[in-house]
């Protein structure tokens, strides 16, 4: 064998690497069709709990569920809509997510042939349909799971300071009121942070065809008595030192929670899970869900399944009929309910003897009955694309008004003046 | 076994070869971006409809970046923040290495590595620990103030209640600071252990034998010895505090902190194109950061050089 010098067969072994990745990615795909489904915990959990019923429909169909974490599941979907790489069959949205997809032409539009989901319309509660539905009529989206809004607090914590749930819940002011009585005789916080107060009194009174922050015609909203309410609720609370000025999912919020120095927190029923399963669970039996104040009604987040424009088109009719599968069929959605908390988007799942069943965590409290009834009575608000943009410019001026004492009339009209220059962007 | 001619790699190719796998990523993940964001820095882009839905703009994006005041607010966090971490950085770096390198000898490597350690960690790991540390009510640093406090004659140092670290915006930013300092630290270490190593003994032997005190070899010889390596120290430390992102991004959860105090320009522009949906003001943002970065950067090689030729 004649002599070749060292490099030179290093750099054949670089070619032939080279052209062996390139054949290796040339080779053709597996015959067995397999579906994409993009998610996030819990719902690539769902998901993968509704496989077996999917294989006796479709035994001849894989389901691959790609998961990543919320914040990069969400990234990753804007990255594969716009590049049009990766998309997956179907993807899970958050309602927060959804708003601003839905403004973009990335979705199909399930309302138009040959999906017409406007068939099944009436099977799902009415304000989850009406989230997935964009100002241009579209719908880009089928509800699964939503988040009717209640108020869970703690029984022991509010007994010691003499507070009943009808006090507590009559109206905001009262609510501030119990809050003071709470923190002098405890020495619990009434809230979390501020900000959860404001986050819901803006949701109240919201006139048809206005959004949170911005009417149909993209004109600033945020001046309004709405929010003058919500600024001066949130300011007492903080005067009066009744937030423990922590955020939620954060290890002061979660300790707060197991130490019992947050009383309550308002939030989408899905949180007693939670609470239950890993946030604090040796507080069981102590907890208890109400109404939120003044019969406030609002939604805290909510799960969709939506089917990207550019997707493969020969495997939309199946992507499809998996979105069906998930959110129309009453064991599936049941499923989901009891493992993950999932709060069924479907009426018929509704109506299961499961609702009325106690809940251990809440000290045998039956409080699906009482979720269901206000998932009902929530409206939807229209969605603006600068929806987002809106709500930190309006967090940052309460942060002002909270921790600068910044008038809150001031507040506003700064807030105004920004989102003015945003809205038509 | 001889392989056929055809395919046999010639000299003259195989450089080519064996540099094509860093050109292609290259290529992909460095010059691709960099020209993809200049072309978006003058798109307006709905990214969830496609890159279909890109329309010029002209100048519009850098217009709107530059009549933000947002925009400003965290380029004025990011230049608090570089400035704050950045110079104690140095200032205690440079002295830790001399004392190492004069006092160090068999445990010299253990040291530097201790130090060395955060560097090398997970900044997510870095920053659950440090909110862990910094927690209002829960946290180790308000609970050793308050024993500080307790303490005869420093009970005036410390305040009554405890401090709200990473939620008021007076504290959020020294919090994010004392972070970076604590990170980057061990890192310039090293960097002036590496120049103390080019100087030559004779200097100080020489220094010795004139009469020469501890202070002033470190001031006549060390100091104008490192002056490279500060340049190059300072340097990185410009981009890099420039560029802050991954410790305030975690530490705020994602959000900048209250009245977004630890919002730097790297997170505003980031949370411009995902949080807002704006790539093309976000990438007119970037270029404008760049900028930044190259005229501070000249600006440090400036104040080198006209004190070299000094």
């Amino acid at each position: 064998m004649p002599h070749q010098p060292r490099w030179n067969r290093a750099a054949r072994a670089v070619a032939w690497a080279w052209s062996a990745a390139l054949a290796a990615a040339a080779l053709p795909a597996a015959a067995q069709q397999v579906l994409t489904v993009a998610a996030y915990p819990a719902v690539d959990a769902i998901v993968r709990s509704a496989i077996p019923r999917w294989r006796q429909l479709h035994p001849a169909v894989d389901i691959q569920v790609v998961s990543r974490q919320f914040a990069d599941h969400h990234t990753a979907m804007t990255t594969a809509l716009s590049t049009s790489v990766h998309l997956p069959d179907v993807m899970a949205l958050e309602v927060g997510y959804l708003g601003r997809f839905a403004q973009g032409g990335g979705l199909d539009d399930l309302a138009a042939a040959p999906y017409d989901i406007a068939r099944f319309r009436a099977q799902w509660v009415p304000y989850a349909y009406q989230q997935a539905t964009n100002r241009r009529g579209q719908v880009v989206a089928a509800p699964t799971d939503i988040g009717p809004g209640t108020l869970l607090y703690r029984a022991d914590v509010l007994a010691q300071a003499g507070v009943s749930e009808a006090d507590l819940t009559r109206s905001w002011d009262s609510y501030v009121a119990c809050g003071a009585r709470i923190k002098a005789a405890t020495g619990a916080y009434l809230v979390a942070h501020a900000r959860d107060m404001k986050d819901i009194v803006i949701r109240t009174g919201i006139q048809p065809g206005e959004g949170l922050y911005f009417d149909a015609q993209s004109r600033v909203l945020v001046n309004s008595p709405r929010f003058v309410r919500a600024f001066n609720l949130a300011r007492e609370v903080r005067r009066q030192k009744l937030d423990a000025k922590v955020g939620a999912w954060t290890h002061d919020w979660s300790e707060g929670f197991k130490r019992g120095s947050i009383a309550t927190q308002m939030t989408g029923a899905w949180l007693a899970g939670h609470l239950n399963n890993w946030l604090a669970p040796q507080t069981s039996g102590r907890w208890r869900a109400a109404p939120l104040p003044e019969g406030a009604m609002a939604a805290y987040g909510g799960t969709f399944f939506a089917i990207p424009r550019l997707a493969p088109a020969a495997r939309k009719p199946l992507a499809w009929q998996f979105i069906q599968l998930m959110t129309l069929d009453r064991e599936v959605q049941l499923g989901a309910f009891k493992s993950q908390d999932a709060f069924p988007a479907l009426l018929a799942a509704q109506d299961d003897g499961f609702f009325e069943q106690p809940i251990a965590f809440l000290g045998g409290q039956p409080a699906r009955v009482a979720w269901r009834a206000a998932a009902r009575r929530i409206a939807a608000v229209d969605v603006h694309k600068q929806d987002a943009f809106a709500a930190e410019v309006i967090d940052t001026e309460l942060d002002l008004v909270l921790d600068r004492g910044k008038p809150v009339a001031t507040a506003l009209a700064d807030a105004e003046r920004l989102l003015q220059q945003r809205a038509r962007r | 076994m001889k392989l056929p001619a055809a395919l046999r790699l010639s000299p003259a190719l195989a450089p080519y070869v064996f540099i094509s796998p860093f050109l292609l990523l290259f290529a992909v993940f460095g010059v691709f971006p960099l020209c993809f964001s200049l072309y978006l820095a003058f798109q307006s882009w709905e990214p969830t409809s496609g890159l279909e839905a890109m329309q010029y703009v002209g100048l519009d994006n850098f217009a709107f970046a530059l009549q933000d005041p947002w925009f400003w607010k965290s380029l004025g966090n990011t230049a608090w923040l570089a400035a704050a971490s950045g110079v104690p950085q140095h200032l205690v770096a440079i002295p830790l290495a001399v004392f190492i390198h004069n006092r160090f000898h068999r445990l010299r490597n253990g040291v530097v590595g201790a130090w060395f350690m955060p560097y090398i960690t997970s900044t997510v790991a870095i920053a659950i620990l440090f909110s862990s540390l910094f927690s209002t009510d829960f946290g180790l640093v308000n609970q050793a103030l308050q024993a500080l406090g307790r303490l005869p004659l420093l009970g005036w140092l410390v305040p009554a209640e405890p401090i709200d670290w990473l939620n008021d915006p007076d504290r959020i930013k020294p919090a994010i600071a004392i972070i970076v300092f604590w990170r980057y630290v061990g890192f310039n270490l090293v960097l002036y252990l590496a120049a103390l190593q080019t100087i030559p003994q004779d200097l100080y032997e020489a220094a010795t034998m004139d009469g020469a005190s501890r202070l002033q070899q470190f001031l006549f010889i060390t100091l104008p010895s490192l002056k490279p390596m500060v340049f190059f120290g300072v340097t990185l430390s410009v981009i890099g505090g420039l560029q802050l992102f991954e410790e305030p991004f975690i530490l705020t959860g994602g959000r900048g902190g209250s009245d977004q105090a630890g919002m730097t320009t790297a997170i505003y522009l980031y949370r411009m194109a995902f949080d807002f949906n704006d790539f093309g003001a976000a990438s007119a943002m970037s270029w404008l950061l760049f900028v930044v970065v190259a005229l501070l950067t000249w600006l440090t090689n400036k104040a080198f050089a006209d004190r070299a030729r000094r």
